[in-house]
């Protein structure tokens, strides 16, 4: 594995894995300001929480779990080969460190678990949330990483859905989206509805954070495709071009839907657009013409504005729709690889309308759903078993007063100069926020 | 003494700020205030859910004026602030008993 480092691609790879980590902030900015004020902070700390655990758990043993060889049927890699990144500071493989893709790689992991949390918003204890997610990261995407990214070369052997199964996902339409939105789906069931789901208003709090947060997603997004190439070539202008393409026939499909059904086309629609067609085009950015992105994009728009209602109807709080953006997002770009994949695009391969029969389009129904039941079911017994041992949901009186004040002892804005504060400086034990609730429910209760 | 109170359209204040000082009018207190009445709240929809948002905002002006000067100054508002359509408000007069200005201790008229 000692070859030369190809500066171009390895410098486009970094740029890559950093433009990736931008989408965190991203994420929390665009799921923060769509929760009520009360429960923002919380919401952007379950992103930067899982940021800061699942990065150093991906490299003691997340990595090697995903690509290290494999242990038996394509299933999972062997945890000690590269437990720490042992062996791998001086490695390169196709031109590139094999340290910068472990990286790059290991922001997948991040933003992948971090996109659970919107379907959880206001109501999960934060410190069960953290060890949910160390559990999640091992126990789900590590493998499911495993057996989408990870491709055998040389002596290496890796997953079996790449592998034997052929199937087509460029950077991740089954083992980011699909999982994180079938995961999001069990963990919302599970925890239950939020209190007054469905009566009291849970109207965004602040949508320019909303736009903020959409606009790093996209900037983020041409790395994580275009990165996923591994090489600054030809191949990653196609995708990077395919990104672009998405996003936007995502965005005015979902306005043509709202301006139709809701007489409005409104700025959370064209956010939410804009993710649904980078979700669809994630798997396929690498498989289709810049004609078919523009269709795929467009079609995830519209079905995902049309899929986000389900959840009143079914009755379950998928409280940020990552059911209806990322699940069905995922699916639409994953099977639609099956119908618009063209040979001429990188991934060499020719879906049902360019005359590939329906060879491709069984691969990716396959996959998908091997991956949507493998998560769902995971997920639903991680957050069953955390639930009954730790405690997952906040208590209600907790969750009505407000999560951020309750778990973090903050507010997010302080609006008011009447609010009352008075200092105590240095820590005195009972002095803080919490120790006031605590002794006010007291005074309650006494 | 009285105290006039009025609750406005926001965009109005503008115009009832310029008549009120026409008439001689030097201080006032003003908030931002929400509620409803007649005009009821509005529709806003988010990822295809409509929510009804009952309250409105609207501006709440506080005058303290002398007895003989509450008439005038009732009558400028309403006229300032009117739009003729729904939503425009209302405006009402209270007896006050005593004022006092903290700064100086002034008391009642002298301290309006």
């Amino acid at each position: 594995m000692t070859q030369t480092v190809n500066n171009g691609d390895t410098a486009w790879l970094l740029t890559s894995a950093a433009l990736v980590l931008l989408m965190a902030p991203g994420l929390a900015f665009f799921y923060g300001g769509m929760v009520r004020s009360k429960s923002v902070l919380n919401m952007m700390m379950m992103t930067f929480g899982a940021l800061a655990l699942v990065s150093i758990l991906w490299v003691l043993f997340g990595y090697s779990l995903a690509f290290g060889d494999d242990l038996g049927g394509g299933l999972l890699g062997n945890p000690e080969q590269f437990a720490g990144f042992r062996g791998m500071l001086t490695a390169t493989s196709g031109g590139v460190p094999v340290t910068a893709f472990a990286v790059f790689e290991g922001l997948f992991a991040v933003i992948t678990v971090a996109l659970i949390s919107g379907a959880i918003a206001d109501r999960a204890r934060f410190g069960t949330w953290m060890v949910f997610v160390a559990l999640w990261v091992t126990v789900v995407y590590a493998p499911v990483a495993h057996w989408v990214f990870d491709y055998s070369a040389g002596g290496h052997v890796g997953g079996w859905l790449a592998n034997r199964l052929h199937l087509v996902d460029f950077a991740g339409g089954t083992a980011v989206e699909v999982n994180s939105g079938a995961a999001g789906l069990a963990a919302a069931l599970v925890l239950g509805k939020r209190v007054g789901f469905g009566r009291d208003p849970m109207r965004p709090h602040n949508l320019t954070l909303v736009m903020i947060g959409a606009g790093l997603l996209w900037f983020g997004w041409f790395g994580f495709n275009a990165g996923s190439a591994l090489r600054a070539d030809n191949a990653a202008a196609v995708v990077f071009t395919a990104t672009l393409l998405a996003g936007s026939a995502g965005a005015l499909s979902w306005l043509v839907v709202e301006r139709v059904r809701d007489g409005h086309a409104t700025s959370l629609g064209a956010a939410s657009g804009m993710v649904a067609g980078l979700v669809a085009i994630t798997p396929a950015c690498g498989a289709v013409s810049p004609v078919g992105a523009i269709l795929l994009g467009g079609v995830a728009g519209a079905v995902c504005a049309l899929a986000v209602a389900l959840k009143y109807k079914l009755g379950y709080d998928d409280s940020l729709d990552v059911v209806g953006v990322h699940l069905v997002g995922g699916v639409v770009g994953t099977v639609g690889i099956g119908f618009l994949a063209t040979r001429v695009a990188p991934s060499r391969v020719d879906g049902l309308l360019y005359g590939g029969g329906v060879d491709q389009l069984w691969r990716q129904l396959v996959a998908v759903a091997v991956v949507l039941a493998f998560s769902f079911v995971a997920t639903y017994v991680i957050v069953t078993v955390l639930e009954r041992t730790m405690g997952f949901r906040l208590d209600e009186e907790h969750e009505v007063s407000g999560i951020d004040l309750v778990v973090h002892a903050e507010t997010a804005y302080d609006l008011h100069a009447t609010a009352g504060a008075r200092t105590h400086l240095g820590h005195g034990g009972g002095s803080g926020v919490l120790a006031a609730i605590t002794r006010h429910e007291s005074d309650e209760r006494g | 003494m009285k105290l006039v109170t009025a609750v406005i359209k926001p965009h109005k204040w503008e115009d009832v700020r310029s008549a009120l000082e026409m008439v001689g009018v030097t201080g006032m207190t003003v908030s931002e205030v929400s509620g409803y009445g007649r005009q009821k709240g509005h529709t806003e929809v988010y990822r295809g859910a409509e929510y009804d948002i009952a309250l409105v905002p609207k501006i709440r002006v506080e005058i303290v004026v002398e007895d003989e000067d509450a008439d005038e100054v009732v009558i400028s508002i309403v006229d300032s602030a009117k739009t003729g359509r729904i939503g425009d408000g209302k405006v009402w007069v209270m007896p006050v008993e005593s004022v006092i200005r903290v700064r100086t201790g002034d008391q009642d008229v002298a301290a309006i």
